[in-house]
């Protein structure tokens, strides 16, 4: 088995739980089924599968975007399958999102797209600043804060949006294909950042098809849709095995 | 409440994109702002009109004396005053009457074939029973023809009331005119930036957040709008004002519109605002709560 990226007893405790969940759509066909599995604090996991597996629709279930249609789904130790929707925002406020297509204010520069959720969440200005320009010079757009994003190429939109996605330190990063549109260096660097917000306890799943990104990190549980049901290749989703911190780590 | 809507932090306020005021809410909230002014000034003008019509006549009977019984007048004059209850008798004599109606009938006013009886306005004591002195007044003047001066005035002030509740019921319909442009509006404004909204709700933002974000937009609309009603409706209002009160004058004394009828047409403006505001939110918060 291969090592997970675990560390002490409370990075063993779960940020997510299924059990049972499936999810339809209207009145068609189960898109996710039978799902049930547990994400630990602080681990690593890439979600694969073939195109209409669901795995989008698996991350709109991750990021609150979507109640599923029957079981049960808990984060953070809530269970918010049929949590009043007062109560999403505080949760979704934990968790930071990269989205396929960005999802950029387009009217906004790259600053303010990126402090968003500072702002949202009531942080003053002083903090906002600091910790958004710090963000737009982790993943290099340090100079182009002020670009809105219809001036800013493929590649610089999706890092505002990573940037946007952390700015926070979410407890969960969900990240749809977030290397989709940026060449193979920027890819790396990207996950170098993922990877240190994971380092911070942070809980990532990434969905993508780039199997050589799955290669770069062999410390990450790997997560398999097929026809809605989730395949466990690294088998360690439903008991995550207790294992020393990986090099490098704290 | 309203005006804490308003005040949003600037960089809040940046999460829509800055347009010029535009859109239904600025025309319909000007439009409906001076309508419901005139219309509710039109009202309260006739509410006054009505007020000062039956105060001045209340307490007053008209005495018909036929033309035949003309020589008889100061005398009949003199029973009147003694009747118990009457404070005062004025009299118009039959060349008095002649004299007004000449504005109409010229010359032939004066003709003596034409029978002109002379009239006397008895006003009467506040606590008297206007009965018992018309009873009194017949009996002194037998073939006098007496009536009280609201009664031959009911008609009148009836259309009066009539119109002062078209009046209100016009105010009350334009101001659910006012809410319907509004809940488009909103409508609207939340279909334009669906994906903004998406976005803010995606990373945590309440339905609340969303809005206020909303609500500054259409009361800064609306505001707008309203001063520009208010401003049209103050100039119509007085270059119509001078013909209004000098027709009227001729009826009834006093001005047209008393100072409080002066605060409550500049209350319109503002319950107008607050109504948009008030039906944005409303609307607002009920099509966001359809979502997740």
């Amino acid at each position: 088995m291969r090592q997970v990226r675990t560390g002490g007893e409370d990075e063993l405790a779960s940020v997510v739980q299924f059990e049972s969940v499936g999810l339809r759509y209207g009145t068609g066909a189960e898109v996710l089924r039978d799902l049930d599995f547990t994400l630990s604090k602080g681990a690593f996991y890439f979600l694969t599968g073939a195109s209409g597996a669901g795995k989008t629709s698996l991350l709109k279930l991750l990021y609150l975007a979507q109640r599923p249609t029957r079981g049960r789904i808990s984060l953070f130790g809530e269970d918010l399958a049929h949590a009043p929707r007062e109560t999403l925002p505080q949760f979704r406020r934990r968790i930071g999102v990269v989205f396929q297509d960005f999802r950029l204010i387009r009217h906004l520069s790259a600053y303010d797209n990126v402090a968003l959720p500072l702002r949202i969440a009531g942080r003053g200005e002083a903090e906002i600043n600091s910790a958004v320009r710090e963000m737009l010079d982790w993943v290099g757009l340090g100079d182009r804060a002020g670009a809105r994003p219809a001036t800013l190429s493929g590649g610089e939109q999706q890092r505002v949006a990573i940037a946007r996605a952390v700015v926070t330190q979410p407890d969960l990063l969900v990240a749809d294909e977030p290397t989709g549109n940026v060449d193979s260096e920027m890819a790396k660097r990207l996950l170098h950042l993922f990877d240190a917000l994971n380092g911070f306890g942070t809980t990532v799943v990434v969905a993508t098809h780039d199997l050589g990104l799955i290669a770069s990190n062999p410390g990450a549980q790997l997560m398999r849709l097929d026809s809605g049901a989730l395949v466990d290749p690294t088998g360690a989703l439903k008991n995550p095995p207790r294992l020393s911190p990986i090099e490098g780590r704290p | 409440m309203t005006f804490d809507r308003i005040r949003i932090p600037g960089s809040e306020s940046r999460l829509l994109p800055a347009e010029k005021l535009h859109g239904p809410t600025v025309a319909v909230t000007a439009i409906m702002t001076f309508a419901m002014i005139v219309v509710a000034a039109a009202g309260l003008a006739l509410a006054n009109a009505a007020s000062i019509v039956t105060a001045g006549t209340e307490s007053k009977l008209v005495v018909q004396v036929p033309a035949a019984s003309a020589a008889r007048l100061p005398g009949a004059v003199a029973a009147v005053r003694a009747i118990k209850g009457v404070r005062a008798v004025t009299s118009v004599s039959e060349e008095e009457m002649r004299e007004t109606l000449e504005r109409w009938l010229g010359s032939a006013a004066a003709s003596k074939d034409l029978p002109v009886p002379s009239l006397l306005t008895v006003e009467i004591e506040p606590r008297a029973n206007a009965s018992t002195v018309g009873a009194g007044i017949r009996k002194a003047i037998p073939e006098a023809g007496v009536s009280a001066q609201s009664a031959q005035l009911k008609p009148l002030v009836r259309s009066i009331r009539g119109l002062e509740w078209l009046a209100l019921s016009l105010v009350f319909l334009m101001s659910t005119a006012t809410a319907a442009a509004i809940v488009l509006a909103a409508r609207g404004a939340l279909d334009t930036h669906r994906s903004t909204v998406e976005i803010m709700h995606g990373i945590g933002a309440t339905d609340i957040q969303v809005t206020r974000l909303f609500e500054r937009k259409i009361a800064v609309d609306a505001i707008a709008g309203a001063l520009a009603g208010l401003a049209a409706a103050v100039v119509v209002l007085l270059l119509l004002g001078g013909a209004i009160a000098a027709a009227a004058g001729d009826l009834i004394a006093g001005a047209p519109l008393g100072i409080g009828d002066l605060l409550i047409l500049a209350a319109i403006p503002v319950a107008a605002v607050i109504l948009a505001v008030a039906v944005a939110h409303i609307t607002l918060l009920k099509a966001l709560r359809a979502t997740l």
